[in-house]
């Protein structure tokens, strides 16, 4: 069914996962299938770094979604939770822009130390995998950081002059922050590091083809499964479900 | 249709495929859209690398009754080249978006290209004649000593292989700020309209630097922007009046009469949401990508991701008629939101401007595109594919299985190839002919006549 042939565990309903988790079938909570949602909407907003102008209409879809779950966990509560557990993050203006997101990745390649998110909800399930993302990302930030510096080079020029709809996005994420404050920088408080590895791998592979970055993807999740060793096996299926659906992203 | 019975069901046969056999695709050749003239003799296609080629009917060969003429190459040009907006440091892609004709007012013909930001008006014509005879010239066109010219003679004019020559006639530029997703001329034949994502502006053919805002969406803070326009068209006789669709499944019809800028809509079509069906997914599915007035101009259309609707133009509140196009995804919505296909844009359209019949076709994946019969109810799927490229073979239905088990012949929803989207449909204004446009062939069906 899909572009590469993996199957999702999803809102779908599907059941196995492939790979390491054959054999095991779990139906994901509905907060958890709501933020995979949510995280990906995130990362697919993230892609803007295109020469060609991104999709309006598209991006405005996604930043509706985002909207949406936001209301909606801020009605279930799930959203104040949040806001109680978060201190000492990092600025919002960090986490906005995707001219820092590309910063960060630059650092990064040269080796400089960018922190982390650390702190997360504990009722939700992915908090193991928070830790496992952590020690995931500066993994493979050591295995591929001739890709992420040759990506964050190519991406400069486009990446120094912020279009319109740069703009445009950056505002509608202002939005979600006017209406509750601190959402925005809580919104992207469950988004790790790995998400800034991610999006410099995907758009420097990115020619238009979304079967290009999964491909050298399959490389970026690798190291994870070698990491996670000493886990236990649960944070290994949360880690694995989030990581699957980042690359499909 | 095949095998319901009944005297009126059309049996579609392949009749031709034009396009690269190789599975190997090449970007450019990607054909983002397919339109017929008005007289159906000519059929364009436009592609991602910003060409644009024109295929003609061969006049019917009296003696070959069972077949209608095939469509050949007729032109080929580079309608538009990639740009760059220094100011943006964007790149301004060449992709053809929409071709619109202008009906035959003499010789040549004349059409509407645009891609994301510029319009261009075209002029075909044909040369299947020259002058010979020259008296300081020779028929190379080098120019002949003045003192070897002994007499003087009329240059006459001679028959030449047949050239077919594409001009830009009109460049209309500099009127989108965001991208172009529709041009539409109106009945008058003399303005037209061109949307993009937040404005609508509309053009005379003859002025291109001039053009008049008659819709603009844009709020002052773009924080606020969550709607967006995806289509628009001219009603086909009523030259005030023009209808466009939104992100969130509305469509609003404006009389250009009520006032220069028409933001107040004359009527708002929008179906209210089905609470059993909600998911973070609806307004995403609900988006509309095409609207297409019926020939009569009482009855519209619009596609948004599962479904076709007919909207009576005197009734806002719901469709007339609903047709699901293929429901069995409504329980994949959230991998086709990952893998980015729930925003594909699927077209729509009518049959042609035969009364009696009355059918809707749209495309799908796995290169199956389906048609819906407004009279008998009926509606089936078929398949583009080089399988069944022989002449008069009559296509087999095809049906997906949405779950449980799968019967023979059959092709379960896993199995779907996302990647052969039929995006683009187009039939022949006056006959049983059809165009549909997979990734980058042009398949042409034609019903079985006897």
């Amino acid at each position: 069914m899909f572009v590469r042939g993996l199957k999702r565990k999803c809102f779908d309903g599907e059941e196995d996962i492939e790979g390491t988790l054959a054999g095991i079938k779990a139906i994901p909570s509905y907060n958890l299938q709501r933020q995979s949602l949510l995280d990906m909407s995130l990362v697919k907003l993230q892609l803007c770094h295109m020469l060609v102008e991104p999709n309006l209409c598209r991006s405005v879809l996604i930043a509706n979604t985002v909207r949406q779950i936001q209301e909606e966990m801020t009605q279930d509560g799930t959203w104040q939770m949040i806001n109680t557990q978060n201190t000492g993050q990092a600025s919002l203006d960090r986490l906005v822009s995707t001219d820092i997101l590309c910063r960060s990745s630059r650092e990064q390649a040269e080796g400089k130390h960018v922190p982390g998110y650390s702190t997360f909800n504990k009722d939700f399930e992915s908090d193991q995998a928070q830790d496992s993302s952590e020690t995931m990302s500066t993994a493979s930030s050591e295995q591929v950081p001739r890709n992420l510096q040759s990506n964050a080079w190519e991406m400069e020029n486009p990446q120094e002059n912020k279009g319109n709809f740069q703009k445009s996005l950056d505002q509608i994420f202002e939005t979600l922050e006017n209406k509750s404050p601190n959402s925005v920088e809580e919104l992207f408080s469950e988004v790790d590091n790995s998400y800034y590895d991610l999006d410099t791998m995907l758009t420097g592979m990115m020619s238009g083809t979304k079967m290009g970055h999964c491909d050298g993807l399959e490389t970026f999740s690798s190291p994870t499964t070698a990491t996670s060793n000493s886990n236990c096996k649960s944070d290994i299926n949360e880690l694995d479900h989030i990581v699957e659906i980042l690359v499909e992203s | 249709f095949p095998g319901a019975g009944g005297g009126n069901d059309i049996q579609w046969c392949f009749s031709q495929v034009k396009g690269a056999v190789d599975d190997d695709v090449a970007e450019a050749d990607i054909i983002s859209t397919v339109e017929f003239n008005h007289s159906g003799e000519l059929l364009a296609t436009g592609d991602k690398g910003g060409r644009v080629v024109i295929f003609q009917q061969e006049q019917e060969n009296k003696t070959q009754s069972h077949s209608r003429g095939e469509y050949n190459v007729y032109s080929t040009f580079q309608s538009h080249e990639p740009e760059f907006d220094y100011l943006k440091s964007l790149e301004i892609e060449e992709k053809i978006n929409k071709i619109r004709w202008l009906p035959q007012k003499n010789a040549a013909q004349f059409l509407l290209s645009t891609n994301d930001k510029t319009i261009k008006l075209w002029k075909i014509s044909e040369r299947d004649k020259r002058p010979e005879g020259y008296n300081l010239k020779e028929e190379d066109g080098r120019y002949r000593d003045p003192t070897t010219v002994t007499t003087l003679r009329v240059p006459v004019f001679r028959p030449m292989d047949l050239m077919v020559e594409a001009s830009p006639r009109r460049i209309f530029a500099n009127a989108h700020t965001y991208h172009i997703n529709s041009i539409s001329i109106n009945s008058d034949y003399e303005t037209y309209l061109s949307a993009d994502d937040l404005r609508i502006n509309l053009w005379h053919l003859e002025i291109t630097d001039r053009s008049f805002n008659i819709v603009d969406i844009k709020p002052a803070n773009m924080e606020e922007l969550t709607e967006v326009i995806t289509a628009a068209e001219f009603h086909p006789n009523s030259c005030n009046t023009f209808v466009y669709s939104s992100s969130k499944g509305t469509i609003r019809l404006c009389d250009m009469r009520a006032s220069a800028l028409c933001d107040r809509h004359s009527k708002l079509f929008e179906e209210p949401e089905d609470p059993s069906n909600r998911s973070f997914f609806s307004e995403i599915i609900s988006s509309i990508s095409d609207v297409k007035f019926s020939h009569s101009g009482r009855y519209m259309m619009t596609r948004d991701y599962l479904s076709v609707k007919i909207w009576d133009l005197n009734m806002e509140n719901r469709p007339v008629e609903t047709y699901q196009v293929h429901e069995y995804l409504r329980s994949k919505l959230c991998s086709l939101y990952e893998n980015d296909c729930i925003f594909d844009k699927f077209e729509c359209c009518w049959n042609g401007s035969d009364r009696q019949v009355l059918i809707v076709m749209t495309g799908s994946y796995n290169n199956f595109f389906r048609m819906f019969d407004r009279n008998t109810k009926r509606d089936i799927t078929l398949e583009a594919s080089r399988e069944n490229n022989k002449p008069r073979t009559v296509l087999k239905p095809r049906k997906v299985c949405a779950s449980g088990k799968r019967k023979k012949d059959e092709i379960s929803v896993d199995s779907l190839d996302f990647n052969k989207k039929i995006l683009h449909t187009a039939w022949h204004p006056k006959e049983n002919i059809i165009a549909v446009a997979t990734t980058n062939n042009l398949y042409i069906f034609q019903d079985k006549m006897n």
